[in-house]
């Protein structure tokens, strides 16, 4: 936050000659007579207004031009917070949280309002007791980002530290993570650390761990659970199944979708079911196979972004694609429509991008459901111009193991043998 | 019993009212506040403590999670959204709930804040899916009028209601979500010197003022008294949910009374010094092994501990009783059911409930006490125990004090019992979701020019226009039919002083003999009284029509009017047809008088083919038989 906490123009003016800051408990004399506690301000809120907490605990806004004297009454002093001892149990596992964003526990200052995130292990404990009793937790901040803000560069930076940690004695490893982009993330380790040998969770909250409803700690607690009892290898993605906090999914990382912007059970596994359900502490195991389709460990971790995920739609313009080829765009995905359909305004472009080596693959707007398309005209003719099904991964999974692909391959044949292969239970 | 002088005791009462907007939406989406008894959806969750930077945990709160739950929640599609069950933030503001909050303001010559900040209230008992109330202060200040005096108002706050308890059980709570997100205003009275009979005239003016605005809900359950009482300037006690204002002089008289019993059995308590250590608390669960008692037998049985605390000098004091039923025993014994602890047994009370001499003396021993010395005996499970028994510590030590400031809640019998300790202060924090509430100079100017008329005028108004008296029109007025009166009114065939009886009166006694007023629908009462008018009914057949589908045994008129008999016969034709009946049987009539109408009676009701109820045509044949 800015120096003056969100206070600019007249606002600021006035707190600078009354001499006041954030956290000054003050007495204004207004019309009425407030005292308080003084605010930070939102940035996007007016210059017109100071915010006060009163005594009764709330805030108010009281209007700048109607005030005629403030007085300080006492200036608080923030005293930096003694970070509690934590008690490990030698019997218990250990288990490392990174942090990447998203904020799975918090603390809430009511005397000022603030909520902070618990980034430290022992704030964790606090804020989640319960993980006490199922592990030693250690506690890494590897970057604070909302995950809209995410860029592919973040995806490698975890990875990378995830591959320091191959030989660790860690039982497991939670990845704290905003949800927006959660499945983006757990797709691209899942093809960048094929074989890892520690399992591992992406956990979010869907409702801010500030308040007592949130889903933070206990989509966190049965992580760990889960992490410590499954015994399984692979990358998933652990959040409520449903609106009862009861019942947890995990979800595998390749075929996860958020498909409600609010909802506490917004991811689902596209196609199936998860997994592993952790209802109460009990873990179901739903999941056939292994994760990984080799159990060697093969850490490829290059990345080339220059792919597009393009969603066909009536009235598409092609020449966009034309655009895409200029500016050196080396693999398309398209979300096309039904069983992976584009209309055929799309054909010419269509071939001029295979001509121009494009790795040109399909996927389904229907999200559920397998591509194929040998079943009509169009598919036939699709494949005819070089378009490669890709069964029944999901759009978003697919533009990730794209960018996989292109990164870690060397020609066009074996980016194109990467896509189809079966890596981390994508299809 | 002594009679208090409740100004000697320099009695204090706070009034707050909760009353519910009817803007048929919700404050923060567009649901509409329909309870019903079905439910389409039911969900579970658990609420966790939020932990203050300080590492302290909020008292309620605390409290609130040493009896955590699972909290099952119900919900009706038609009433609740996402936004109710915590799936979905909250929508904006809406509209006309902030008009009315600031019209109440402006009434109660409040200062309304130009920027209006939503908050997190922290409610972790389930009551809010989300482990918050969102509430907001509207306006600061501000007085009421009541009988000439003028009462401070503190504040005026928009807020969300609470979802309703359905069920409270050992390890489940059921909460019902129509209610919750419904628009109340809260507002806060300045704590005034006052009797009991007092604080009903001024939440009778207060009342009347907002079902003046004509934007209020009424009925059962729109409006909420929650009194700040405080006597000697002692602790102020928070008595939650008065819903009758009858029962609110009942309240804060006992109420008053017990606070200044414990003022009382504090000045005693002083004398002796009382201090309680740990060393006092003692584990004396195998000396209860084979006690007679059912309640200590049992808790063993589901391993419960049973532990002691020693209290020097205390003989006496757990019993005395400065008036009939207020002693600390009983403080301490409502204080620990609330932590599922149903055993606790003071010094002065045993031996008695299976506790006999020799478990007493056990007990004696083993504390090593003096004959001036009391103890008290709890059972309770491991987990519950140590912090029930420091509770009951910190409560025995308060007790010097007075009164400890708690919230309360009220019984059927006008009395208080404990319910919670009283919050922390202040625990909001900003509600991040919904930016900051601008109230222009317009705003606050229209809510000015539209101050509606005040309760008197509206009484005075509409004894002039319907020509009613006095009470009839106030209690026409105060009831939650008075727009459907009007409307029932509008075409001026029914008297409107029948029109009101009926709403008032009737619907009230049906309801009494525990009938469903839910069931009796605006269209079912305008259809009666359509019916009445156009002379197709009898008067006497409405109360019978409503008895019929408040029952529950019709759906609607019709059917309530053919399941009942009721007359959809002319009244023309029924007199034709008694008249021919009578005159067919005329010897009969002539020999035997009034005692004939037994005999009419089952020729006519054959005749009627239950089109008439019996009743009608009984009176109609009496009185033509009289006639002849």
């Amino acid at each position: 936050m800015s120096e003056e906490q969100g206070y600019s123009g007249n606002a600021l003016n006035c707190l600078k000659k009354y001499n006041a800051k954030v956290s000054d408990s003050i007495k204004i004399t207004s019309d009425l007579t407030y005292s308080g506690i003084l605010m930070p301000r939102y940035e996007s809120g007016d210059d017109k207004h100071l915010v006060v907490k009163l005594a009764s605990g709330y805030n108010v806004g009281i209007n700048v031009d109607e005030i005629q004297e403030i007085v300080i009454i006492s200036s608080s002093e923030v005293k930096p917070k003694r970070d509690q001892e934590r008690k490990e149990d030698p019997d218990l596992p250990k288990i490392l949280l990174l942090s990447t964003g998203g904020t799975i526990a918090s603390k809430v200052d009511y005397r000022t309002g603030a909520v902070t995130p618990a980034l430290s292990a022992s704030d964790l404990n606090e804020a989640v007791p319960e993980l006490g009793k199922i592990a030693n937790i250690d506690t890494e901040v590897l970057f604070s980002e909302y995950s809209e803000n995410l860029q592919p560069e973040h995806w490698t930076e975890i990875a990378e530290k995830l591959d320091s940690l191959a030989n660790s004695d860690y039982k497991g490893i939670l990845i704290a993570h905003g949800t927006d982009t959660m499945h983006y993330t757990s797709s691209f380790l899942s093809f960048a650390l094929a074989g890892f040998p520690i399992p591992v969770a992406l956990v979010g909250s869907q409702r801010s761990s500030d308040r007592p409803s949130s889903d933070a700690a206990i989509n966190l607690i049965a992580a760990s659970k889960f992490l410590v009892e499954s015994n399984t290898r692979g990358i998933f993605l652990v959040m409520h199944h449903n609106d009862n906090d009861q019942t947890v999914a995990c979800h595998v990382g390749t075929r996860v979708r958020k498909n409600h912007t609010s909802k506490r059970g917004a991811f689902e596994t596209i196609g199936g079911h998860p997994a592993f359900i952790i209802t109460e502490g009990k873990i179901e195991k739903n999941i056939q196979s292994d994760f990984f389709k080799d159990t060697k460990y093969n850490p490829r971790m290059k990345i080339d972004t220059k792919v597009t995920l393009v969603k066909y739609h009536p009235g598409y313009d092609p020449k966009l694609i034309e655009n895409l080829i200029q500016t050196g765009c080396k693999a398309i995905i398209f979300e096309g429509t039904g069983l992976g359909h584009v209309g055929r305004t799309m054909y010419d472009v269509i071939k001029n991008a295979n001509e121009n080596d494009l790795f040109l693959g399909m996927t389904s707007q229907c999200i559920d459901g397998r591509v194929r398309m040998t079943v009509y005209e169009s598919g036939r003719d699709l494949l005819d111009l070089g378009i490669i099904p890709l069964e029944n991964m999901t759009p978003e999974t697919s533009l990730v193991k794209a960018m996989w692909a292109l990164g870690n391959s060397n020609n066009a044949d074996e980016m194109k043998s990467l896509m189809l292969k079966n890596i981390a239970s994508e299809f | 019993m002594s009679e208090i002088d409740f100004e000697k005791i320099g009695l204090k009462v706070g009034l707050e009212i909760h009353q519910q907007l009817n803007t048929n939406k919700k404050l923060f989406c567009k649901c509409r506040p329909i309870e019903s008894d079905e439910y389409t959806e039911k969900f579970s969750r658990s609420l966790r403590t939020a932990k203050s930077e300080l590492g302290k945990l909020d008292p309620a709160a605390l409290f609130e999670k040493t009896k955590s739950k699972k909290i099952n929640y119900y919900a009706n599609s038609q009433s609740s959204c996402l936004v109710e069950k915590d799936e979905e933030p909250p929508h904006d503001l809406d509209h006309d709930a902030k008009k009315i909050s600031l019209l109440i303001s402006s009434m109660l010559e409040s200062k309304i804040f130009s920027e209006i900040h939503v908050m997190r209230k922290t409610v972790i008992d389930g009551s809010n899916t989300t482990g918050f109330q969102r509430t907001m202060l509207v306006s600061q200040g501000g007085n009421l009028k009541v009988n000439g005096k003028n009462i401070g108002v503190q504040a005026v706050c928009l807020e969300e209601d609470a979802a309703k308890l359905l069920k409270d059980e050992q390890n489940e709570r059921n909460y019902s979500l129509d209610r919750l997100g419904v628009p109340l205003v809260e507002i806060a009275l300045e704590p005034v010197s006052t009797k009991p009979s007092g604080v009903k005239e001024i939440a009778l003016t207060l009342g009347r003022l907002l079902r003046a605005t004509r934007m209020v809900k009424r009925g059962i359950g729109s409006i909420r008294q929650d009194v700040n009482i405080s006597v000697m300037n002692s602790g102020v006690v928070e008595v939650k949910g008065v819903q009758q204002l009858d029962q609110l002089e009942k309240i804060v008289g006992y109420e008053a009374k017990r606070q200044y019993g414990l003022i009382l059995i504090g000045e005693k308590l002083e004398k002796l010094s009382i201090t309680i250590t740990k060393e006092d608390v003692f584990d004396v669960t195998e000396i209860f092994k084979d006690c007679d008692s059912k309640i200590i037998q049992n808790a063993l049985k589901l391993n419960a501990k049973i532990q002691a605390i020693r209290i020097r000098n205390f003989s006496g004091m757990f019993g005395f009783e400065p008036y009939s039923g207020i002693r600390l025993g009983k403080e301490i014994g409502q204080l620990v059911r609330f932590f599922g602890i149903g055993g606790v047994f003071h010094s002065d009370e045993l031996p008695n409930y299976g506790i006999n001499d020799s478990d007493v003396d056990k007990v004696r021993k083993h504390l090593e006490l003096e004959d001036e010395d009391g103890f008290l005996l709890i059972a309770g499970e491991d987990s519950k125990l140590d912090y029930a028994v420091n509770s009951i510590i910190k409560r025995i030590q308060d007790a010097t004090n007075g009164v400890p400031a708690e919230t309360r809640a009220t019984t059927q019998d006008g009395e208080t019992i404990f319910l919670r300790p009283r919050p922390g202060a202040s625990r909001m924090y900003p509600e991040t979701d919904i930016p900051s509430i601008s109230v222009m100079p317009e705003e606050i100017k229209l809510a000015r020019e539209n101050i509606p008329k005040s309760w008197d005028e509206s009484i005075a108004e509409i004894q002039q226009k319907y020509d009613l008296n006095p009470q009839l029109s106030e209690q026409i007025f105060d009831s939650e039919y008075i727009e459907l009166f009007e409307k029932i009114c509008e075409n001026k065939k029914n008297s409107p002083n029948f029109v009101a009886s009926i709403l008032c009166s009737s619907i009230t006694n049906l309801e009494r003999k525990g009938l469903d007023a839910l069931l009796l629908k605006p269209e079912h009462i305008i259809e009666s009284f359509d019916l009445l008018a156009s002379s197709k009914i009898p008067k006497e057949s409405l109360e019978i029509i409503f008895e019929s589908i408040m029952s529950g045994k019709s759906e609607n008129v019709s059917i309530a009017m053919q399941s009942t008999d009721i007359s959809s016969m002319d009244e023309d034709e029924l007199n034709e047809i008694l008249d021919k009946i009578i005159q067919n049987n005329i010897e009969l009539v002539k020999e035997r008088r009034e005692h004939a109408v037994v005999t009419l009676m089952g020729i006519a009701m054959k005749e009627m083919r239950g089109k008439v109820s019996g009743k009608i045509v009984n009176d109609l044949l009496r009185k033509k038989v009289l006639e002849l």
